[in-house]
């Protein structure tokens, strides 16, 4: 017989639903609007071979900038996600670079032996972008594309960038571009928090940054969660612990020399923090190079469990799977005494 | 006669055309002593038209910008394309013997990697129709009158992306894209219509908003006729040819054997169905 969950507290406050598009900035944080879609558009008026294409998400995804700019060459193919990503194939086999966009869930589960099939195989120049990455939607299982990393980075050919913030994403655009063959990048959309501007940040493909020093633990992150580990570093300097944070935005290919190079550094606790399952991503991805490589280091994970997550209000559901910053901050401090 | 018109007066028909195409395909199944023949076999005289009488390409130069694309969504029927593109000179006859080997650039199931002329990797089916559209708009953009012709079979129908590409390509009005189903009525699990049903065919893709023509796919004039009603017909839709046809067409005793997805020919029997072939020579 099928079970439900118990009935909740009704005497208790509680926060609502931050339903699909929750923003995942802080409050007071600073942001910069649709900084994909503005990009995009900046790129593709040099660029005339650059098409968009969308699955009935052309506004959550912030392509509707581009669509509105550039309506002429912009495809919307209804919501058949399938059909987006075999139509991106064929318009890259006539000499166009697609961008095409949906959720993570959609490309990574739904339409995956498409990109599979007829983008990786094919090596065909299409460009994914993905809204709701991780844990990014408080809507349930259905919107939280908690393995999309996972997933992508398994598939031959395939680049995959997991992008910190607004400054970070207006880089990438034209980086993807500037790569021949299929990228994947997660979008964070609408107002997207700015911070590495503040670190004379230059993205580069394939690269990763370290971003501060640190004696006593080494942050391994990448996307959402290297905000929150410059935040923790902060918290934790407080506290007089020495935090070092490596950005790694680009998950395939690895950087793998800067990752062995500051994972080497003896004597320092090595935390990965990763918007995503501890499953198959970049916590895994590092473990098995540091393993391969010979670094024997103390290695922990932050990430999220391998399970269905609840829905609920977003800032419930980081502090319940450790990847807001009061958790992320507990448990290296758990680690730490 | 100039030499121009003694070599058109020479030229093999479109019979011989698809008599050649079923031979090369049996030699490449008596090398690998398996294959989907019985497809290869039913489909023969629709790759005959598509390559000798309505598509634009030049042998020499297969990634030519002009060229009709053509697109085997039904990935295991490559050993019908394969014969087809060697009949065409695009690929060397002396390949064929290589069918399916290690390092063969005629992989059992098509992939575009490997072979000259092979325009999409199939395999996982249903994936044609959408990469179809996409290269459908492609070729608008770009103005060009090249033509986007796809081959799927009946049991892709079940996919429901195949539906979904059905719906864009009316959507977008793609009147470049001209899709040919074998209906051969066979597939993995038995008789297409049995395993899921599809018709009425012809009315469903004309709700569709499609071109819809439905003919005997074995017949060489009903097939020229209707490749060439679908490129001249003026309405701005996409164009679907239904071609039932009959499998291990054009050798007797493959033509009465049981009908199965993957037809079992015991090895001596790959030169007997030759013969038979040869028997029936145009």
């Amino acid at each position: 017989m099928k079970t439900t969950r118990p009935a909740p507290d009704l005497s208790k406050p509680r926060l609502t639903t931050s339903a699909m598009i929750a923003s995942i900035a802080s409050e007071g944080q600073r942001t910069k609007p649709a900084p994909f879609g503005h990009a995009l558009v900046e790129l593709a008026r040099s660029r005339p071979e650059i098409v968009g294409m969308t699955a009935d998400l052309g506004k959550y995804t912030d392509l509707h900038i581009f669509a509105k700019e550039f309506p002429d060459r912009y495809y919307q193919m209804g919501m058949a996600e399938q059909l987006l990503f075999g139509a991106a194939s064929g318009l890259a086999a006539e000499g166009f670079m697609p961008f095409a966009t949906t959720y993570a869930v959609f490309a990574s589960r739904r339409a995956y032996d498409f990109i599979h099939q007829t983008i990786a195989e094919e090596d065909r120049n299409v460009k994914i972008a993905c809204a709701l990455p991780g844990l990014t939607s408080g809507y349930g299982p259905s919107h939280q594309a908690a393995e999309d990393l996972a997933l992508m980075r398994a598939m031959p050919n395939m680049t995959v960038i997991d992008p910190c913030d607004a400054h970070e994403i207006e880089q990438v655009v034209p980086a993807m571009a500037a790569h021949q063959g299929p990228v994947y990048m997660r979008l964070l959309r609408g107002q997207v928090p700015l911070v590495l501007d503040e670190y004379d940040y230059k993205f580069e493909l394939g690269k990763a940054r370290l971003l501060r020093g640190g004696r006593d633990v080494l942050i391994i992150s990448s996307g959402l969660m290297t905000m929150r580990a410059l935040e923790a570093a902060k918290a934790l300097a407080d506290d007089r612990v020495d935090v070092a944070v490596l950005h790694v935005p680009t998950i395939k290919p690895l950087d793998a020399e800067s990752i062995v190079r500051e994972a080497g550094r003896s004597g320092r606790l090595i935390v990965v923090a990763e918007n995503h399952t501890v499953i198959g991503g970049l916590g895994e991805a590092v473990a098995g190079l540091l393993m391969r490589s010979g670094v024997h280091a103390r290695f922990r994970q932050i990430g999220l469990p391998d399970a269905f997550l609840d829905a609920g209000a977003l800032p419930t559901l980081h502090d319940r799977y450790g990847i807001s910053l009061s958790e992320v901050v507990r448990q290296m401090k758990g680690w730490l005494e | 006669m100039d030499i121009a018109a003694t070599r058109l007066a020479n030229a093999p028909t479109l019979a011989q055309r698809a008599h050649n195409i079923r031979r090369n395909a049996l030699r490449m199944g008596e090398v690998q002593g398996q294959g989907y023949i019985a497809q290869a076999l039913d489909i023969s005289d629709v790759l005959a038209t598509a390559y000798f009488h309505a598509m634009r390409y030049r042998p020499e130069d297969p990634n030519w910008e002009e060229r009709d694309r053509f697109l085997l969504s039904n990935g295991h029927y490559a050993i019908a394309l394969y014969a087809a593109l060697i009949e065409a000179g695009i690929v060397p006859e002396a390949e064929l013997e290589t069918y399916g080997s290690d390092d063969s650039r005629l992989p059992m199931s098509g992939m575009a990697s490997y072979t000259p002329g092979m325009e999409m990797s199939g395999g996982s089916l249903g994936l044609g129709l959408s990469i179809a559209v996409g290269i459908g708009l492609g070729l608008k953009r770009k103005a060009s009158s090249s033509r986007v012709y796809t081959l799927f079979s009946d049991g892709e129908l079940d996919e429901g992306s195949v539906w979904e590409a059905i719906s864009s390509a009316s959507h977008y009005k793609l009147d470049n894209l001209i899709g040919i189903v074998d209906v051969n009525n066979q597939q993995a699990d038995g008789p297409s219509t049995q395993v899921m049903g599809f018709e009425p065919l012809v009315a469903r893709l004309e709700a569709f908003g499609w071109y819809v023509q439905r003919i005997d796919g074995n017949d060489l004039d009903a097939v020229v006729a209707a490749f060439d009603a679908a490129k001249s017909h003026e309405a701005p839709k996409p164009r679907m040819i239904v071609a039932d046809t009959l499998m291990g067409k054009g050798v007797p005793f493959l033509e009465q054997r049981e009908k199965n997805h993957f037809i079992r020919v015991e090895p001596h029997e790959w030169q007997l169905a030759i013969a038979a072939l040869d028997a029936g020579r145009p």
